[in-house]
């Protein structure tokens, strides 16, 4: 391994470890807020990657109930474990690493179910799932919700809410981003949008689908893209 | 033509098992094995090696656990490494101090290779010294042992050996090839010298090339041996050994088996008994005697030349070598593989195993990976204390079930 090799391995490694500390279970009801629109945006058969694939519940349901070729990464060694255990697919390690192992168009569809915002580089990430499948399905919370605006204009706190379940010093996310944003973002990269799915949690803290005005009111979205 | 026997013990100077574990408590035991062997002989087993000699006829050491299913699609085949045996699971019956077979926390009813539901095949490698014909066995033009005269063989040729007994006992297609170590090297050489034959590889704590590193520590244990005067070329009497030699290359060994942690876990500076220091060249150290007690078990139940020749045959494992590419090596296998590493073997590290990993997923194939956590080095394939077993199970249900709820 040469020098330059061994310290990018280094860099990465220490990011891993990084995402290693996050209290994950944090995020499990956030996670699955819009899994229900996923399994109905993706075609039986498909051959599916999960990035940040956590340990399989997603794509246990997309194997069952979509009969996928299911395929995840995952940075979390006990995620990957359960995931394996499991019967699942899954490879332990660090997807912005992984991806370019594998061909162009080698998946129907690529998952990043809500990666976007703990990565480095989520424009390069989403244009390298793009030449890797031919759709990719990206959740993320909305930054915009109604919630994070009213905790930040009247509390004056960073907002902590069912999608963004953490404090300022042990959040895993280190980028923030509205629908409008991400919308803006689709389109200077000239990426069709085949569906936008959103949700919120309810009285009942079950997530529910939201149809009008969605960067006001919805806490999770879900954007289908193709070239 | 085949000649089948089953004796009660091993065939060949077989003590029993080779490295201690306490056995699981939830689960079962085999129970009571015995050591079957089959000899190949004839023109149609006649062995052609990588090294461009042959070897005919060649006798096999092997044992199997659980019933093979009506329709033999349950197979299991399990590698084992440098110095194991056919003996991977229960027991021989030789008195209440005998310790169970050496993967025996992997194979038994309810354990993950559930022997309620696969039939589970180890048998000795080629050119071992544990009833399988190898360096110590009788030479049929001489009538005497081979010892040195005995071809060099390769990780292929034991692999091709493993394929004849799959042949005798009647199984087309083996569910699955589980090894670690180099009996990981071997699972790889299943997946791509009969591609047809295997639908689930599992690799562990192993390599597709051997190391630099790797070869350089073998060195060393060889060197052991051949500067032993009681070598004697290799030509030595089998009652008085090059045993000095032979413990030698087995402590070494042992040092790349485990990690500074588990070394420090195990040992720490603790002195034996009471002693302080001794202020001479004795043994002071509980780590010392450790390394000590290895060497000298080791010798009663091991082969110099066999050392020698098989630790050659790992130094020579390079399957870029052999195919160009690991893309090259594996594009024909329909497998599915789940390959394993731990977080704290230096011997076959995780990116050694992250080489086959990246080469199977440029190749379109179906991958699993996990790097496990554990302190305890290269040998934590053979200890309890994590969750292997855990990953196994869940790919052998993922080739029996499809996996799922």
């Amino acid at each position: 391994m040469s020098g330059i090799q061994a310290l990018a391995t280094e860099v990465k490694s220490t990011r891993a470890e990084s995402l290693r500390h996050v209290d994950w279970t944090l995020t499990h009801l956030r996670d699955r807020a819009l899994d229900d629109q996923i399994v109905s945006s993706v075609n039986v058969g498909d051959r599916v990657l999960d990035l940040g694939c956590g340990q399989g519940d997603l794509l246990d349901r997309l194997k069952w109930e979509r009969k996928v070729h299911e395929q995840g990464i995952e940075i979390d060694g006990k995620a990957v474990t359960e995931a394996i255990a499991r019967g699942l697919s899954v490879v332990h390690g660090d997807l912005e690493e992984g991806l370019g192992d594998l061909g162009d168009g080698s998946y129907d569809v690529v998952i990043l179910n809500q990666v976007i915002t703990v990565i480095r580089d989520p424009v390069t990430l989403i244009e390298e799932s793009l030449r890797v499948g031919r759709r990719v399905i990206v959740t993320f919370p909305n930054f915009a919700v109604w919630r994070t605006r009213f905790q930040l204009l009247l509390r004056g706190r960073l907002p902590v809410t069912p999608s963004l379940p953490y404090q300022w010093h042990d959040t895993p996310n280190i980028r923030l981003v509205t629908v409008k944003d991400f919308r803006n973002l689709c389109r200077r990269l000239g990426l069709s949008v085949l569906k936008e799915s959103y949700s919120s949690p309810g009285a009942d803290g079950r997530f529910h689908p939201v149809r009008v005005w969605p960067n006001l009111r919805a806490s999770s979205a879900m954007f289908c893209l193709s070239r | 033509m085949t000649r089948a026997e089953t004796s009660r013990q091993a065939p060949h100077h077989s003590k029993q098992s080779v490295r201690q574990f306490p056995q699981d408590r939830d689960t079962g035991s085999v129970g009571r094995v015995q050591v079957q062997s089959v000899t190949f002989d004839g023109q149609e087993h006649v062995l052609h090696l990588q090294s461009g000699e042959s070897l005919s006829p060649i006798t096999v050491a092997y044992e199997t656990y659980g019933k093979l299913s009506p329709s033999r699609d349950n197979a299991i085949m399990v590698c084992h490494a440098l110095s194991g045996d056919a003996h991977a699971a229960g027991f021989h019956g030789t008195g209440p101090a005998e310790k169970p077979g050496w993967w025996d926390i992997l194979i038994g009813p309810g354990k993950p290779l559930d022997t309620d539901r696969f039939f589970v095949i180890c048998s000795n490698f080629l050119g071992s010294c544990y009833g399988t014909t190898g360096p110590t066995s009788i030479d049929p033009g001489t009538e005497r042992p081979y010892g040195l005269t005995f071809p060099f063989f390769t990780i292929r040729d034991m692999v091709d050996v493993q394929c004849w007994l799959l042949d005798y006992l009647g199984i087309d297609t083996l569910l699955a090839v589980i090894g670690g170590s180099m009996g990981g090297m071997q699972a790889l050489q299943w997946a791509i010298s009969y591609p047809d034959r295997v639908r689930g590889v599992i690799p562990i704590a192993t390599t597709a090339k051997m190391s630099a590193q790797g070869i350089a520590l073998n060195e060393v244990g060889r060197q052991a041996i051949l500067s032993d005067p009681k070598w004697q070329d290799g030509n030595y009497p089998e009652e008085d050994p090059p045993a000095r030699g032979l413990a030698l290359a087995r402590m070494i060994a042992h040092i790349t088996y485990l990690s500074e942690e588990s070394m420090h876990r195990k040992f720490g500076r603790r002195f034996i008994g009471d002693n302080g220091r001794s202020f001479n060249f004795s043994r002071d150290f509980q780590v010392e005697s450790y390394l000590h007690h290895q060497g000298d078990k080791f010798v009663q139940r091991f082969d110099s030349n066999t050392y020698l020749y098989i630790s050659r045959a790992m130094d020579y494992f390079d399957l870029e070598l052999d195919y160009g590419s690991l893309e090259e090596a594996f594009s024909g296998s329909l497998a599915s593989f789940l390959v394993l590493s731990f977080t704290s073997d230096w011997l076959f590290p995780a990116g050694q195993s992250l080489e086959v990993v990246g080469a199977l997923k440029r190749l379109g194939k179906e991958v699993s990976y996990c790097n496990i956590e554990s302190d305890q080095g290269h040998d934590a394939f053979l200890l309890p204390g994590h969750r292997m077993g855990d990953l196994v199970a869940g790919i052998l249900n993922r080739l029996t079930r499809g996996g799922g709820p």
